[in-house]
């Protein structure tokens, strides 16, 4: 980061000194810069991602073989519940949020983000959320001496989180440290609508939009639809532990369906608020390593849109074993199974995209082309639990663990090493390594598949999730210590990575404005960009700017 | 390839974009409406559940006053905008005072209706699940008038202290849509309290 080109409003003065360490901070603290912001939220996110990874950890410990004592059933309570909550609220959505800061402003050619008050405020406002929660750690005793970190699960079923089965102040931890994420999300998603629907560069049409940009948008208008039922299901299981009001207890006649019923109105849109955007950096990605421009833009933005709205209409499908009946669950098998036909959409098009191009295989390419795999599977798991008679058998097993893993991490996450091989070259100005990109790629491919490949087998065997131990004659032990063996490969991975990032920093190749030959018009300022992004606004005339420029004899405006 | 401007061409046709306050406004009218309707259907879902009294059609009378308080002061706040746009600072600010009374009438009237049900009728948010929801639902709609007053008092004051200007109209469109917004949501809040759920 060039922290002396940070303009200090002191003037000449100020710019002759050497700044000490505490100007460093300050600069960062008080910073509205969409890019600094982004690359504080990508860096918070991969705090708690390290944070999160090592619950899991515990977790495949404790689980390794049958009826383990190296956790207490209580700290494994903990455990998942944090791995959940974290990965979810402070890892999936400050990662994606600081993608969507850095590189929106930057690929609608506009010099910041709509807002940049309101940015700093949602990044420290979700910042504080992430804190509070871990606080609990220390605070959640409260006066009553029991439990430290919240224990009811990342979806928090009534009624065992009412005060008397849940009792001191971790589970209020955890409602104020969603509360406030949830906070942070809408900000940012309101800067982001605004920022693509008013601040695009000359000629950037809604139909040259970058699919990332479009991405964003359809992203956005669901944190506000997805995350507004959280927040008010978070106000009234607050008011039920403070003062008294009966919301999800059903001694007063309140329903805990209820409760289900509204977090996953949330939870379900949130799956897909995590994936399009694992899906948009596929979209920037794969035609630039295929040397071909995207195949069926048009198609993609409408798989896209479609996506967004079927997903606002499938949550129940998470609550097949709490009885719906026939007409219920006919409606949302049958919605659930809608959701293939844009993603199918999306998955030809990639093909499409890729078939018949001078593919080239660096690592975002890797990354990309095995979350094509994956994403594939995890769909068809999907389909398999989307059908009720077969959710009930498998509802709340090892098989549901894998399969919504297979998404997270065989989906979002390869996709987000993809995009971090892909852009880090931009942020920093230094390429990263390729041989332990590589390295990265192919240990912790193996990893994922030994882990989570085998995670549906004791499921369809029985085992059911959160268990914190088990019988030895059940026949889950060398399956479960296989998995954890996989855990194994992942953490070498991942510690790859980090030190990948770390020496690439220090002294990796340097990269220049456009490293990867690319078309979008992130590329075509310095790298890392000037705190203004552009001295002279740009001007597009097609959906591959640069492609323009580059080929002046043959711009694509043609073709559009 | 450095950091210098993509061809420039003469495109005559005009840039222009949505406005980016209005498209924010929006955004947050989305948000907020999700929101609130978890909070009518959680409503909706108990009419008629309590376990206990008191009752709904025991304890409530139609807010007839302070309804018609709210909604006229969308019509005042609509004339502020408007003659701050003409240039009539001071006309402005009188139609914004007037707004903040209407708007602290309404407040009041819901901190009467509170008290009376709290000390005389005996009924609290834990009393029973239609005090539960009428309490957080109507509780939800008067913080959101609250925060509208803040602001719309904040715009006063600038108005008192001869710093409002024409300049500001757009601004105070911006508040004005919230305050819309706040009123419209009385509109349901009312129909599903005081009309089906009574």
């Amino acid at each position: 980061m060039n922290d002396t080109t940070y303009d200090h409003p002191e003037g000449s003065l100020a710019a002759l000194a050497k700044p000490t360490w505490l100007d460093v901070v300050n600069s960062w603290i008080t910073t509205v810069d969409h890019k600094r912001i982004g690359i504080m939220y990508i860096g918070y996110a991969l705090i708690f991602l390290v944070i999160g990874g090592i619950e899991a950890l515990i977790m495949r410990v404790q689980l390794s073989v049958p009826n383990n004592h190296f956790t207490s059933p209580e700290v494994f309570n903990r455990m998942f519940t944090m791995h959940g909550t974290t990965m979810v609220f402070f890892v999936g959505m400050p990662i994606l949020f600081g993608f969507g800061n850095y590189l929106i402003p930057l690929m609608i050619g506009a010099r910041d983000m709509a807002f940049p008050r309101l940015n700093s405020f949602s990044f420290w406002v979700s910042a504080f959320g992430g804190l509070l929660l871990y606080f609990s750690f220390l605070g959640g005793d409260g006066l009553y001496g029991a439990g430290t970190a919240p224990d009811v699960g990342w979806f928090a079923y009534a009624p065992l989180t009412a005060r008397i089965f849940s009792p001191g102040h971790s589970t209020d931890y955890w409602i104020l440290g969603v509360f406030l994420s949830g906070i942070g999300s809408v900000g940012t998603a309101l800067n982001l609508v605004v920022t693509i629907i008013s601040l695009r560069c000359k000629g950037m049409t809604m139909g040259r939009l970058p699919l990332l940009a479009w991405i964003y948008l359809v992203v956005s208008w669901m944190v506000f639809i997805a995350i507004g039922p959280l927040t008010a299901a978070q106000i009234m299981l607050l008011l039920d532990r403070t003062v008294g009001s009966h919301f999800f207890d059903a001694q007063a006649g309140g329903s805990a369906v209820l409760w289900m019923h509204f977090f996953w109105i949330f939870g379900h849109p949130e799956v897909y608020i995590l994936v399009l955007p694992a899906f948009g950096f596929a979209n920037e990605i794969i035609p630039v390593f295929s040397r071909k421009a995207i195949f069926g833009y048009a198609a993609m933005v409408g798989a896209t849109v479609g996506i967004g709205f079927v997903s606002l209409g499938v949550w129940a499908h998470h609550m097949f074993t709490v009885g719906l009946g026939p007409a219920g669950n006919a409606f949302f098998t049958f919605a659930t199974m809608v959701v293939s036909v844009p993603t199918g959409i999306k998955i030809f098009n990639w093909l499409a995209t890729i078939w018949g191009g001078r593919i080239s295989f660096a690592t975002p390419m890797l990354f990309s082309i095995g979350f094509l795999f994956q994403f594939l599977a995890a769909g068809l798991t999907g389909i398999m639990l989307a059908v009720a008679p077969f959710d009930w058998q498998l509802g709340n097993s090892y098989f549901v663990v894998g399969h919504f893993h297979y998404v997270l991490v065989g989906a979002i996450l390869y996709m987000i090493f993809a995009a971090f091989y892909y852009w880090f070259p931009k942020m920093t100005g230094r390429m990263m390594s390729e041989r332990l990109g590589k390295w990265h790629f192919w240990l912790f491919t193996l990893g994922f598949h030994i882990t989570f490949d085998l995670m549906h087998i004791p499921g369809i065997l029985g085992m059911p999730r959160r268990v914190f131990t088990y019988e030895a004659d059940r026949g889950w032990g060398s399956w479960n210590m296989i998995i954890s063996i996989g855990a194994i490969f992942q953490v070498i991975a991942i510690l790859i990575f980090v030190w990948n990032m770390i020496r690439s920093y220090m002294k990796g190749e340097k990269a220049g404005p456009d490293p990867w030959d690319a078309w979008t018009l992130e590329w075509s300022t310095s790298s890392p960009p000037p705190h203004y992004n552009f001295a002279v606004e740009p001007v597009v005339e097609s959906r591959r700017p640069l492609w323009d420029r580059k080929h002046p004899n043959d711009p694509d405006n043609a073709y559009e | 390839m450095s950091t210098h401007t993509l061809i420039e061409t003469d495109s005559t046709e005009q840039w222009r974009l949505p406005d980016k306050g209005l498209v924010g406004m929006i955004c947050l009218i989305v948000a907020e409406v999700a929101i609130f309707s978890i909070f009518v259907v959680a409503y909706i879902f108990y009419i008629g559940k309590s376990l206990g009294g008191p009752t709904p059609a025991e304890v409530l009378t139609l807010p007839i006053v302070s309804t018609i308080c709210l909604l006229s002061s969308s019509i005042t706040v609509h004339f502020a905008v408007t003659t701050l746009e003409k240039g009539k600072s001071g006309l402005s600010t009188a139609w914004l005072a007037l707004t903040v009374l209407l708007g602290g009438i309404f407040l009041a009237g819901t901190a009467q209706e509170w008290h009376e049900l709290i000390y005389e009728k005996g009924l609290t948010i834990s009393t029973n699940l239609f005090g539960t929801t009428y309490y957080s639902l109507v509780g939800l709609h008067a913080s959101h008038v609250f925060i509208g007053l803040v602001m719309l008092s904040v715009a006063l004051l600038f108005g008192l202290a001869g710093k409002l200007e024409s300049k500001h109209a757009h601004r105070l469109d911006m508040l004005s849509y919230y305050w819309h917004f706040v009123d419209a949501v009385w509109v349901v809040v009312f129909i599903v309290v005081y009309v089906i759920g009574r």
